[in-house]
């Protein structure tokens, strides 16, 4: 049995300890935030924070997170939608949005960072990303402005 | 007013918070997880397949060809198998299912089917397909053959210019993978769920192999498309169908990435050859052109793509007299099929090379040369077509004043600064013709409906939002015309049992050609209030205000072909589109000389678009087309393994441009209206697909002197090109 907090609750599982933490997420918690894209840690679409950090769910055995917090993009919108959630909608940065929790997730890591990036400082935070609808300009777009509009 | 405003998405609420549900966040109960047996054989004989009598069984379910009702997977010819039975044509072809509890457990059984082949002699070289004696379509293993005839050859003066271009396969990478689900009904027959882009293909496909009319097909929220997801989700819902047939219970596919790599459909490979004679100052007086494009060994819909490979072959340029000839070939390698662009990218890429060939032969300005020969209102195209506002200058102009205008330094990427940099521009132009070609149109008669029910607008398309943002651009639409607030216009699902057939979700002709075919049903569902009202009454509130509070209404609007447009589908003469964006793209890059890699900098594009009626959606379109042709033009390169399969069939080794490897964009949206477009709106899904390869080789060939002239232009190739200087490759 792992136990962890995910999204704020104490949440456990019987998975087997190797089974990927993204499964985990998917099948027995039922979160549907975290995407699988390739399942080999390409492509960012299961990005989630372990412990504030951006992970690659697919890559990661449930047995590591045990004890650790774990958050989806469903947790990011708790309880009001995260700045650069919001940033996304307005800037267009979000077409077919399969890729867009992974970049959210790593978007807001970066920004708790740094909370006023470049242009250039963004696209390196968001490399591990891959998006084939927007071209990643609105994307950056959305990152550069999203703590800006606040302040 | 909305029409020209930018309303968030409508479905970007749930995309940002992570509640939509795509094909693989869908779990009805007792779901059974479907996996696909397939050809280990580029051409082979099957002579039986066996159940690996060591593996376990229990609670799994096998289909084979045989248990196929009407083994065709329904689209425009009838030679590709929803399974493949006696032989099998390329490796990776379907040959049987397995449905089990777990996807573990299905993989596992797949594996656990043996096939017993006898081989066959295998074509893969598309150069060689044409009456070879191995035979793999037809007798001659020719998909099509086109041919363009317009004015005299002879009699002319001028300098002969010869050059040959080569484009490579393109994988679409939708980051979804194919994901399919078929749910048995209480009536005996099948809903399909899934992602696609065009459910009313499916629905024929699905009810043709089964004999039975009792299916419907449900999109579900789709992660991307750009044409991989046009043709080959009715081979996978088929294949789902089956499944939940034989065993009695929902059944879910979902492909792995490397399964969707290898199996699914990429863009055509072409060889170009261009041969023109131009004038000393630097006209095109004789265009002739002969393509060759590999449709692998299923039709699937090649004869379109090489429609309009050659009808852009010319690029945006006149000619006295054009000799196009096209042909499509058969070879033993997976389907190629639609994909963003559609055969335009590649022959606007020959078209645009072989202009600097012929700059260079002439020592003229590229620029200066294209100026010459750009389309101008009036000019006649080498189908015949008359081309009015054609807006080749004004997109040019466009972009030239955007790369000339002061930056930002923040709007420049900050490229590496080694010094063995080398710096350049290039540009491009292109025009891609917008919708179906010739009479497509008239004869797929694309539906829309308009229901009214509690105040509310409901639109019935079957068009699908893959990303570009048709769920938000249609309230648009419908409500600018109706005069009310947006919010009061809301999508009704794609599903083929509420929705009518609106055509497929293809040739950038959602906005323009079902759009407008929206805006006529608005102004359809008006007359038919004012009818029921018997008021003259124009406001819409002030109609409903006149009916009784629980009034509905529906009206169902066919799009109305032009009269005015012509085509000769024997000569390929006539109105080829109804209209045509036009597109000039310049690339700022460096080329490091060391290593060939090429590092973007900053990319201006320049496109008219009609009307913007959603500008940020609408620069999406174009900003996300114009990363995946850079990609195409430097990235992207498909290996194939001595069977003809994809050997680099994973995201470490076919390689997408990242946030890192993308320019900083300068998008210039130009406006030059369409009448038949609902606002003046014109088709700009694919034309971002056309001009970038062209203008980086441009750009690499002003930094370095390098002349390339296949796609891609990896480090290797511009390493190569780099060495032998001037060469043609």
């Amino acid at each position: 049995m792992t136990r962890f907090r995910c999204n704020g609750m104490d949440v456990q599982t019987g998975a087997a300890p190797m089974s990927r933490l993204l499964d985990v997420l998917r099948e027995d918690l039922r979160y549907t935030g975290p995407k699988e894209g390739c399942g080999e840690g390409e492509c960012g679409a299961c990005t989630v924070r372990i412990d504030g950090e951006p992970v690659m769910s697919c890559l990661v055995p449930v047995c590591q997170v045990e004890g650790a917090e774990v958050q989806t993009v469903e947790g990011l919108a708790q309880p009001v939608v995260h700045a650069v959630q919001s940033a996304f909608l307005q800037h267009g940065a979000a077409q077919c949005g399969i890729c867009t929790p992974g970049f959210l997730m790593a978007a807001a890591a970066l920004l708790d960072e740094n909370p006023h990036p470049t242009r250039e400082e963004a696209r390196v935070a968001l490399a591990g990303n891959l998006c084939r609808c927007t071209g990643y300009q609105k994307i950056v777009d959305a990152v550069v402005r999203a703590i800006a509009k606040e302040a | 007013m909305s029409i020209g405003t930018s309303p968030p998405r409508r479905d970007g609420l749930e995309k940002i918070v992570g509640s939509s549900l795509y094909a693989d966040d869908l779990r009805p109960d007792g779901c059974l997880y479907g996996a696909t047996v397939r050809s280990s054989r580029a051409h082979a004989r099957i002579l039986g397949l066996r159940r690996d009598p060591a593996f376990d069984w229990t609670g799994v379910t096998l289909v084979t060809a045989a248990d196929v009702p009407t083994n065709i997977v329904t689209l425009m010819t009838d030679d590709q198998p929803v399974l493949a039975g006696g032989i099998t044509r390329h490796v990776h072809e379907p040959l049987a299912l397995v449905a089990a509890p777990t996807r573990e457990q299905a993989l596992a059984a797949a594996r656990a089917v043996i096939v017993d082949y006898e081989d066959l002699p295998a074509l893969f070289d598309p150069e060689l397909a044409e009456g070879n004696a191995i035979q793999i379509f037809g007798h001659d293993n020719v998909f099509k053959k086109i041919s363009i005839r317009r004015g005299t050859f002879g009699g002319r003066q001028g300098i002969r210019v010869r050059g040959r271009y080569q484009t490579g396969l393109q994988e679409q990478l939708y980051i979804e993978p194919m994901s399919m689900l078929a749910l048995p009904r209480p009536d005996g027959g099948f809903t399909v769920q899934g992602s696609m882009q065009c459910p009313y293909y499916i629905d024929r496909a699905v009810k043709r192999m089964l004999g039975d009319e009792r299916v419907n097909v449900v999109q579900a929220v789709t992660g991307g498309g750009f044409g991989g997801k046009e043709e080959y989700p009715s081979m996978l819902a088929c294949h789902a169908v089956l499944l939940a047939r034989a065993s009695g219970r929902p059944v879910k596919i979902t492909y792995r990435r490397d399964e969707d790599l290898r199996a699914t459909t990429k863009r055509h490979p072409s060889i170009i050859e261009l041969d023109t004679l131009v004038s000393p100052g630097g006209h095109v007086l004789e265009f002739g052109a002969r393509i060759v494009m590999d449709g692998g060994a299923y039709h699937t819909l090649s004869t379109v793509v090489l429609s309009r490979a050659i009808l852009h072959v010319t690029g945006p340029y006149r000619a006295e007299a054009v000799a196009l000839d096209g042909v499509c070939v058969a070879t033993h390698t997976p389907p190629n099929g639609a994909f963003r662009g559609f055969g335009a990218p590649q022959a606007q890429w020959a078209a645009e090379r072989h202009m600097d060939r012929v700059a260079r032969t002439l020592g003229l300005d590229p620029l200066e040369l294209r100026r010459r020969n750009l389309y101008k209102e009036g000019d006649i195209t080498a189908t015949g077509q008359v081309l009015h506002d054609p807006g080749g200058f004004a997109v040019l102009d466009r972009a030239l004043a955007a790369a000339e205008a002061p930056v930002d330094d923040k709007t420049i990427r900050p490229g590496v600064t080694a010094p063995a940099m080398a710096r350049g521009r290039g540009l491009a132009l292109a025009w891609h013709g917008c919708g179906f070609t010739g009479n497509g149109e008239a004869k797929i008669k694309g539906k829309v409906a308009l229901e009214v029910r509690d105040g509310t607008v409901y639109v019935g398309i079957a068009s699908t939002d893959i990303g570009q943002g048709t769920e938000t651009i249609f309230p648009q639409i419908v409500a600018e015309e109706l005069g009310i607030d947006t919010a009061r216009v809301q999508m009704l699902p794609h599903d083929t049992a509420q929705v009518p057939d609106s055509g497929p979700t293809v040739a950038s002709r959602t906005a323009m050609v079902v759009g407008g075919t929206a805006l006529a049903a608005a102004r359809a569902l008006r007359r038919h209030l004012q009818s029921t009202a018997m008021s003259d009454e124009h406001g819409f509130d002030a109609l409903l205000s006149r009916l009784a509070p629980d009034a509905t209404a529906r009206v169902v609007e066919t799009y109305e072909v032009d009269a005015n447009i012509q085509w000769d589908m024997d000569t390929y003469q006539g109105d080829a589109y109804p209209c045509y964006g036009w597109s000039c793209v310049i690339v700022d890059l460096r080329v490091d000389t060391d290593t060939g890699e090429v590092i973007y900098d900053r990319v201006v594009t320049a496109t008219d678009v009609g009307r913007a009626l959603n500008p940020v959606l609408a620069s999406g379109q174009i900003e996300g087309g114009t990363l995946q042709a850079l990609g195409w033009a430097t990235q992207e390169e498909v290996v194939l393994d001595s069977r003809g399969g994809m050997r680099n069939d994973r995201l470490t080794n076919y390689i997408i441009p990242t946030a890192l490897d993308a320019p900083e964009m300068v998008t210039e949206l130009v406006e030059i209206p369409f009448a038949g477009g609902p606002f003046g709106a014109k088709g700009i899904g694919e034309i971002p697909m056309d001009c970038p390869a062209a203008a980086v080789a441009q750009a690499i060939e002003a930094a370095t002197g390098a002349a390339l002239h296949a796609l891609p232009m990896t480090p290797e190739r511009v390493l190569a090109a780099l060495e032998t200087p001037g060469e043609s490759r």
